[in-house]
Parts: C-alpha cells; sequence; structure tokens
C-alpha cells in the first residue's frame, strides 16, 4: 500500500501549473517556432502593455492568429470533454460512461455531414452540429422518461439506441454523398480535428463552454455523494434525480460545444477521468479540476504530436485512440487503485 | 415522540405489502423490526424514511407529517445506515464520512473545515479514528459499518435507522455494532434496525416489532414478544426459549434437542 507523495489538492496546482507549461511549449515547436520571449511578447502587447517591438508581423499572425486559437482550442475541448466524462462516469454511477454516452457525439456528427451534404459553410456546419447534439440528447431524456424500471439504466439504454440511429443515418449520408468532395469532408470531420481553429469558433463555443463548466465545478462535492446511489443520497438530504439533471444539462452543453468544433475525438472524456482519479483519487473536489486540467494538458499534447510529428497531420481522433486504447489497457489491466488516502 | 405511525398501509401496484402498521417510538428507544424475509420490513423502512411516499395512513416524525418534509429537512430528522454500501469509486474513509454533512451544505458548497471536524468527531466516537486516510473499500465489513454509523452521526439527525446492520457481518463485529448502537441511545440518539436475530434483538433492544405478512403480528417489550407462541407464528419454528442469567438473555433452541434430551 502507497502512501501519496503529493497531497491531491496540491496535484491540482501542478498539474494548473504544467498546463501553463505546455501552453507555452506548444509555441516554439512546429514549422514556425517562435522563441518564448517573443511570444511573451506578442501576447503583452496584444494585452496593451506597453513593449518594444522585437518580432515580424508574420510572427505575430502566427501567434496570434494561427496557432493561439489552436491551442486555446485544444485546452478548451480537452477540457470540456474530460469534465463531461467525469461527471458521467459520477452520475451514472458507472466507469465507462463517456461524454457521448447520451448521444452528443453520434447527434454531431449527423448534423455535421447533414449540413456538409446540403453545402453550408464551416460556420453552418458547426452550429448545426451543436444543435443537433443538443437536440439529440433531448431526444434521449425524452425516450428515457417513458422506459419502464430502472431510470438512470433506461436513460443510459435509451443513449445507445439513439446513438446506433443517428450514426446509421450519418452512414446512410456518407453513402448518398458526392465520393469526390463531400464524402472525404465527412470523413474528415468525423475523424475529429483541431486543425483551423478561429478566433471566430472561439467565440461561438466560448459561452456554452463555460456555462457548462462553471457549475459543473460548483457542484463537484455533491457529486461524491451522487455516486452512492439515489436512495442512499435522499436519505443524506441530497436530491440525486436533480443533482442528475443539472449535470446532465451542464455536460451535454459543453460536450456539444466541444465535439461542434473537433468532431469526434473519442477516448480523452473516458480515459483522462480515471487516469486523474488514479493521481488524486475519487473525491470530487479535486478530480473536476483535475480532469479538466488533465484533459486540456492531454488534447494539446496529442495535437502538438499531430502537427508535428508528421507533415500531413494525423487527425488528432485517430491520435487519441492510438493513445488512450493500450492506455487504458494497461489502466485495467493493473491491479486497480493501490492508494491510501 | 420521535416517530408515531399510524394506520400505514402500502401496496406495490396491486399487492399490498403493508396493512395498518402502527407504531410510537420514543425519543432514545432501541426498536428492533423481526420479521421473516419478505414481509414488508424494508418497505415500512422505506415507507419511514421518505424513499416511498404512496401509502396511506401517516408517518409523524418528531410531531411532523414526513410528507411534508424536503429532502434535506428529512435528513435533518432520520439518518440511513444501509445494510452495506458499496461505493463504486475509491473513496477513502473520511470523504465517505464527510459526505454526511451534505445535506447542510447549499448545492454549489464544498464542505468546511468545521465539517471535516466534525467528521473526526464521528469517527472518534465509534472507535475508528485510526481509519480516517485508509479506503473504504479495503476495511472489514464491520469496520464499514462503523463507518456508516460515523456518516450517519454527522448528519446531526437524532433518529438512526439501521437496516440489517449486522446481516454480513461475524459474530464479533454484529456485537461490535450492536453495542456501538445501543450506546448511543444513551446518548440520547432513537435507533431502530431491522433484524433476523430475535436473540439479539432480546439482548439489545427496548422494544421488539414483529411484522407478519405485512401486519404488526406483536409488539411490546422483549420479554414479551420474545416467546416460544410468537417464535411459530412468526418464523414457523419450533422452538424453546430458555431463559438465562435471570432473563437478562433468552436463547431459542430447537424444540427438537430440548424434546430428545428431556427424555434422557
Amino acid at each position: 500500500m502507497k502512501q501519496r507523495l503529493v497531497s491531491p489538492v496540491r496535484m491540482v496546482w501542478l498539474l494548473g501549473a504544467l498546463l501553463i507549461v505546455c501552453i507555452l511549449a506548444s509555441f516554439t515547436l512546429g514549422h514556425y517556432p517562435v522563441p518564448l520571449g517573443q511570444l511573451l511578447g506578442i501576447l503583452g502587447s496584444r494585452l496593451g502593455l506597453p513593449i518594444e517591438v522585437s518580432w515580424t508581423p508574420q510572427m505575430e499572425t502566427a501567434v496570434w492568429n494561427i496557432r493561439l486559437p489552436r491551442v486555446l482550442m485544444s485546452v478548451l475541448v480537452g477540457a470540456c470533454l474530460a469534465g463531461a466524462g467525469a461527471s458521467y462516469q459520477g452520475i451514472f454511477q458507472n466507469p465507462m460512461a463517456s461524454p457521448d454516452i447520451l448521444g452528443a457525439s453520434a447527434g454531431a456528427g449527423f448534423g455535421a455531414a447533414l449540413s456538409i451534404l446540403i453545402g453550408l459553410s464551416s460556420v453552418g456546419i458547426m452550429v448545426a452540429a451543436f444543435a443537433a447534439s443538443l437536440a439529440t440528447v433531448a431526444l434521449v431524456f425524452t425516450v428515457s422518461r417513458h422506459a419502464k424500471g430502472d431510470r438512470v439504466l433506461g436513460l443510459v439504454l435509451s443513449g445507445i439506441m439513439v446513438s446506433s440511429l443517428f450514426q446509421s443515418a450519418t452512414s446512410f449520408i456518407k453513402l448518398v454523398a458526392d465520393p469526390n468532395n463531400k464524402l472525404p469532408q465527412i470523413t474528415y470531420w468525423l475523424m475529429g480535428s483541431l486543425s483551423g481553429a478561429k478566433w471566430s469558433e472561439i467565440g461561438f463555443i466560448l459561452p456554452p463552454m463555460l456555462a457548462g463548466l462553471i457549475p459543473l465545478l460548483l457542484m463537484r462535492w455533491q457529486l461524491n455523494v451522487v455516486t452512492m446511489g439515489d436512495d442512499e443520497a435522499r436519505a443524506m438530504g441530497v436530491n440525486a434525480p436533480r443533482i442528475r439533471l443539472w449535470t446532465v444539462l451542464c455536460s451535454t452543453l459543453v460536450t456539444a460545444a466541444a465535439v461542434s468544433v473537433s468532431g469526434m475525438i473519442g477516448w480523452v472524456g473516458l480515459v483522462i477521468p480515471h487516469m486523474t482519479r488514479r493521481l488524486l483519487g475519487a473525491d470530487y473536489r479535486c478530480l473536476m479540476p483535475g480532469s479538466m486540467l488533465g484533459g486540456g494538458i492531454f488534447l494539446l499534447v496529442v495535437d502538438n504530436v499531430s502537427r508535428n510529428a508528421t507533415t500531413a497531420g494525423i487527425p488528432i481522433g485517430i491520435l487519441t485512440a492510438f493513445i488512450g486504447a493500450p492506455f487504458f489497457l494497461w489502466l485495467i489491466t493493473g491491479k486497480g487503485d493501490h492508494y491510501e488516502h | 415522540m420521535s416517530i408515531e405511525v399510524s394506520h400505514l398501509s402500502f401496496s406495490y401496484g396491486q399487492r399490498q405489502v403493508l396493512h395498518d402498521i402502527s407504531f410510537q417510538v420514543r425519543q432514545g428507544e432501541f426498536l428492533s423490526i423481526l420479521g421473516p424475509n419478505g414481509v414488508g420490513k424494508s418497505t415500512l423502512f422505506r415507507c419511514v424514511l421518505g424513499l416511498l411516499s404512496g401509502y396511506t395512513g401517516q408517518v409523524l416524525i418528531h410531531g411532523t407529517d414526513a410528507r411534508s418534509f424536503s429532502v434535506r429537512e428529512a435528513a435533518k430528522h432520520i439518518a440511513y445506515i444501509p445494510q452495506s454500501s458499496r461505493p463504486i469509486f475509491n473513496y477513502s474513509v473520511s470523504n465517505i464520512v464527510l459526505m454526511g454533512r451534505s445535506g447542510s451544505l447549499s448545492t454549489f458548497q464544498t464542505p468546511s473545515k468545521a465539517d471535516e471536524e466534525r467528521c473526526a468527531w464521528a469517527l472518534e466516537k465509534v472507535g475508528i479514528p485510526h481509519l480516517a486516510r485508509r479506503c473504504y473499500h479495503r476495511l472489514s465489513g464491520g469496520e464499514q459499518q462503523l463507518v456508516l454509523i460515523a456518516r450517519a452521526l454527522v448528519q446531526d439527525a437524532p433518529i438512526l435507522m439501521l437496516d440489517e446492520p449486522t446481516a454480513n457481518l461475524d459474530f464479533g463485529n454484529q456485537l461490535l455494532v450492536l453495542e456501538q448502537a445501543k450506546s448511543l441511545t444513551r446518548d440520547g440518539y432513537t435507533v431502530i434496525q431491522t433484524t433476523h436475530h430475535p436473540e439479539q434483538s432480546y439482548l439489545f433492544s427496548d422494544r421488539i416489532l414483529a411484522l407478519q405478512n405485512g401486519r404488526i403480528l406483536t409488539q411490546g417489550a422483549p420479554s414479551q414478544v420474545l416467546t416460544e407462541q410468537t417464535m411459530a407464528q412468526l418464523y414457523g419454528a419450533a422452538v424453546t426459549v430458555v431463559s438465562l442469567y435471570q432473563d437478562k438473555v433468552r436463547v431459542c433452541v430447537p424444540k427438537h434437542i430440548t424434546i430428545q434430551e428431556e427424555a434422557k
């Protein structure tokens, strides 16, 4: 039995520091590396600080208009997927739950595929994916209200069924899509990618992300109680169904926002909460912020690999699976969480 | 009066599970509910706890209709100690106990230093302060039960309801948990337990309520309930009730053994 070397609270702060280091390091990597001094200068002057210009305009464009949105997008998407995954694992008392368990990804994929088929702009695709994602989860929720027996099980089963329905619909769209231009675009979208992130996209997804992430962070203690089951939670004075409803709402909002700009990026929402739980324990007081930070770090690092390892840029959705699946196998073949607290 | 249940009946659909149940529990009393499997003990528990509300009749808790309580208010009156709790995630003992404070926190609050101190007090009270940092999963059944009692204590509810607290425990731990529950009644807590052990309930309770087919068979002082006639009616078991140590203890001995012994 091992004792933790670092307390969970301190570990959350360490993750925060690691995220900042990763963000800064991301600018110094790639086809157009920017030294740290100039990077800080550009960022500072953009924030209105009086700094002497020691960089070229091209450098500023690369940092501000290309690299920074992409870095922010990776961090935000990673944080949202991991935060939503951690929440779902708690409220469904199911360690295998991930952000797409209620159909958020399948719905977004369908919305995106349909809007590519009818030729919408990239903004149109994003909005359609977001709307379809929310609509799908709403549909799942409505269907599950009529399910007999256990409410939570009904919700999860409805999610699986409706997801597979929308996946089939997406496959059908791919079948009828023009194989010369539309099919590759749909396929590429579904594989998930963060390339071409723009400030306008961040402007669109940031409000729903914050509207979801902040309540999830604030409610994190109650999630602990909900994992004990509805009856026990109720006897302790916690209305578990109400917490679950709010958590589903917030998690759906952030997942829909994330997949609408990134496409399908699997594994982050499942693996990161488990990794974080291993690192700092099951208590959501630390697990929730830790998962969000961990998700941000993970996706940023993977995106840097995807950006730099190959000239073509492997879609990040493929890379997360390449890294996530073996990691998860390693995790489940280990002897679980040995730590005493 | 801690709890007054009057004319409580409950049905799952067409099947009536509880028929016209009435009983009262005084403050500081230890009540055991006896009865064979499937007679409605758990249903009765769930009605009193407010987990089921579709009953007829009335449950008064400290004089107030239990149905008028919010979830939060109910938790201030009654704490529930389940038979066993298997959290799916690996929580520490202090985490589990701290969850008992949740009813006193708003939805967006996390427990404070004062809440943590209350937990330390509760662990001390049930005699397991040394387990605070251990994993709940790794404790023995008896230790887990004590943790759940500590969790109920930090809820600051004067009524404790234990659902078959000794069902999964070895003999030593059964006595440990029951003695702990008994000592809490001396501090003014009201304790209600369901159990399958007539002898233990005789030893520890102030009153016993015997349930049969959803009706009250008999209730009263342990000496009135733990009789050969009641055991035969309740469990269909032919036993001789043997009284020991000036009737402080009663033991149920299967009849065929006493008959053989008397024949000698």
